[in-house]
């Protein structure tokens, strides 16, 4: 994990970033597969959390089960590995205990989505001010291959042999329907726009989500007869999305199947822990 | 000097005093009777007090974000009942494995499912013990009065940061729903623990350093950065594959509470000093036994009543002596046999019967009176 990355592009030079400053380097190497995109969207996640100048004991990150969700042991925050499913609800308590802290849930799209679904979509209609990012793989990984609820039809896993016949969930429409004030996608493809999403994210108040395509070249890859991990990337991350500025000049048929990136919809809504000490704290003491 | 002040209040409005008493600051539930009035409660009284309530979305989220929030350093409660309870397991194993400071009430009613809500149960006591997968410690108190579910819920938040483990309080909605008159007790006249402060440097800190029976817990935010995980983990917090650290993990979060529990027991005697048949009950089960104790006494029978407070860890050493002097024991209770078991384990020489009922209704005095003078 000690790569470099151009961050300072404004001023075109290279500057080696240090992502150790905020890593635990004597927890690495990391479970994640060779040409998993899971490390590059940590890379990316670092540079962003940089650029926001908060300390390391100000940031609190929560996962739940899954391979995205190891991402916390390897970083040095405040970190919580909770249950399958309820990284939501650990980190809901954790802000609005403290609401100084920053709070970054890393989560997967069978976490988030399935198993964490009712949680997933109460956190944004709560508005409660954390981000969330859903690491996108359409896998099960952790236990081998499984289709999950970001499956595209006719994927094949290892319990969906014959192809999947489940529609696949968006996150990101499931994200605004229920409330979030922050809706973006990126994909671990597009790791520098990424970076400045999920800088974007981290620095808005409220439910922010980021959705992360980031393929898995081990199960899913292979099981779908994809050549190699950078086939795989050129596939599903670079040819089947479309950065949503780009999205109004092309015509309809050149956006069929694709998924969006970028900013999706950013709205002022009140934030949970605003509204509870302004309004619930104010009025009871009132009484 | 302060008088203490009179109230009429509901066990589960008792319990809420209790809870701000101890020093809670946070609350998340769910809806569910006959447990519902304790949220009520704290809902209108945290907000006054700068502290936090939230109703989740569910029983999971409720226990996972009173966890999250006492990781943040804030005294956290939630209550349930039965079906809650039975989605609050895993949670409750995440909380004893992580030794996560926490309360968590669960009025019992009528079960197994859906099972009948209004009506009062004590057949949640292995559930408070075994509910959750895997081998893991347990702590539950069991109050009989209104009076009580104040004191014992005091007492569980004590608990809870003395062992740095979840406590549950288990009364049934007898108990919970009732109104007696209480006393609310001055400030400064229950004992309150806080929870263990921790003064090491931060690059000294380990949340579960092994030079301590119960390491002291930092807050999340207080510049000490540790890692939480529901894995098997080292003393730093971070998972391990190592089969010695495991097995050393598992044995010390059950051996904090087995070699502590004179601390954690507590028993009311009534009448067992000369006493031939003894009852032993929790609970409302515990109010009928007292008087089918008395008019047991008054027919000439040496009869009396062991009351446990703490159910778990259930109080081996007092069931045991007791088991060695009377020649029988009943157990009543409001489910189809469960305390009975551990009485009947516990007892060599005595013989141990139970008196059962599952139809939402309590056992009467009469029941036991009867039962008692069958062993004359």
């Amino acid at each position: 994990m000690s790569g470099t990355a151009v961050v300072e592009k404004k001023e075109k030079v290279s500057v080696p970033f240090d992502y150790n400053k905020y890593l635990r380097p004597n927890k690495l190497p990391h479970i994640w597969c060779p040409g998993c995109g899971h490390g590059i969207v940590l890379k990316a996640m670092l540079r962003a959390i940089d650029k926001t100048g908060l300390s390391k004991d100000d940031i609190c990150m929560v996962s739940g089960i899954g391979c995205s969700s190891r991402t916390p042991g390897y970083v040095d925050f405040n970190t919580m590995h909770t249950l399958h499913g309820r990284a939501l609800s650990f980190a809901t308590g954790v802000k609005f205990a403290n609401p100084r802290l920053k709070v970054i849930v890393v989560t997967g799209d069978g976490d988030a989505l399935a198993i964490g679904g009712n949680h997933f979509i109460h956190t944004c209609r709560r508005n409660i001010d954390m981000t969330i990012v859903v690491m996108t793989n359409a896998t099960y990984g952790m236990t081998g291959g499984q289709y999950s609820p970001t499956s595209p039809l006719e994927t094949v896993a290892t319990t969906s042999r014959y192809g999947n016949i489940e529609p696949p969930f968006d996150a990101c429409e499931m994200a605004k329907a229920s409330g979030a004030s922050f809706v973006a996608r990126g994909t671990a493809y597009h790791t520098l726009e990424l970076e400045k999403t999920l800088y974007d994210a981290i620095m808005h108040k409220g439910t922010s989500v980021v959705d992360v395509i980031d393929a898995c070249p081990t199960y899913f890859g292979r099981a779908n007869k994809f050549k190699s991990t950078t086939h795989l990337m050129e596939v599903v991350e670079k040819d089947g999305t479309v950065n949503v500025r780009q999205a109004d000049k092309l015509p309809p048929e050149k956006l069929q199947g694709k998924f969006l990136r970028g900013i999706l919809h950013k709205v002022d809504r009140p934030e949970y822990c605003e509204q509870y000490e302004n309004l619930v704290m104010e009025k009871a003491k009132a009484k | 000097m302060a008088e203490r002040q009179k109230k009429l209040l509901q066990g589960n409005d008792a319990c809420v005093e209790g809870a701000l008493y101890a020093g809670c600051r946070f609350y998340a539930g769910y809806p569910i009777t006959p447990s519902t009035e304790i949220a009520e409660g704290m809902s209108v009284r945290l907000p006054k007090i700068g502290g936090k309530f939230i109703q989740m979305e569910d029983e999971i989220a409720s226990i996972a974000a009173a966890i999250g929030a006492s990781l943040a350093g804030l005294k956290s409660l939630t209550a349930t009942s039965g079906p809650g309870l039975s989605l609050k397991q895993e949670c409750i194993g995440y909380a004893c494995l992580t030794e996560v400071p926490l309360v968590i009430i669960n009025v019992m009613r009528g079960g197994p499912s859906t099972g009948y809500p209004t009506g009062p149960s004590q057949s949640d006591l292995m559930a408070a013990k075994w509910g959750a997968h895997g081998d893991h410690p347990a702590i539950s108190l069991v109050p009989q009065s209104v009076q009580e579910i104040l004191t014992e819920t005091v007492r569980a938040f004590n608990l809870a940061e003395r062992f740095r483990t979840p406590v549950m309080v288990l009364y049934d909605e007898i108990v919970g729903h009732m109104r007696e008159p209480i006393m609310l007790p001055l400030p400064g006249e229950l004992e309150v623990i806080d929870r263990a402060k921790v003064t090491c440097k931060p690059e000294e800190y380990f949340p579960y350093d092994d030079r301590y029976e119960i390491a002291p817990l930092a807050p999340f935010g207080a510049g000490y950065r540790f890692h939480v995980t529901g894995l098997n983990h080292k003393q730093d917090g971070f998972p391990t594959n190592d089969s010695n650290i495991i097995r050393a993990n598992n044995e010390r979060i059950m051996n904090k509470i087995e070699n502590h529990k004179d601390e954690i027991w507590l028993n009311e005697a009534t009448d067992l000093d000369d006493a031939e048949i003894a009852v032993v009950a929790i609970g409302s089960t515990a109010r009928s036994a007292r008087y089918a104790v008395r008019e047991a006494r008054a027919a000439g029978i040496k009869a009396g009543l062991l009351r446990p407070l703490t159910m778990w860890p259930f109080p081996d050493k007092a069931v045991k002596e007791l088991a060695n002097r009377v020649k029988a024991i009943i157990v009543p209770e409001l489910n189809l046999g469960q305390m009975v078991h551990e009485v009947d384990r516990c007892s060599k020489k005595a013989l141990v019967t139970g008196i059962h009922r599952v139809d939402g209704e309590p056992i009467t005095p009469a029941q036991i009176l009867e039962a008692i003078k069958k062993h004359k």
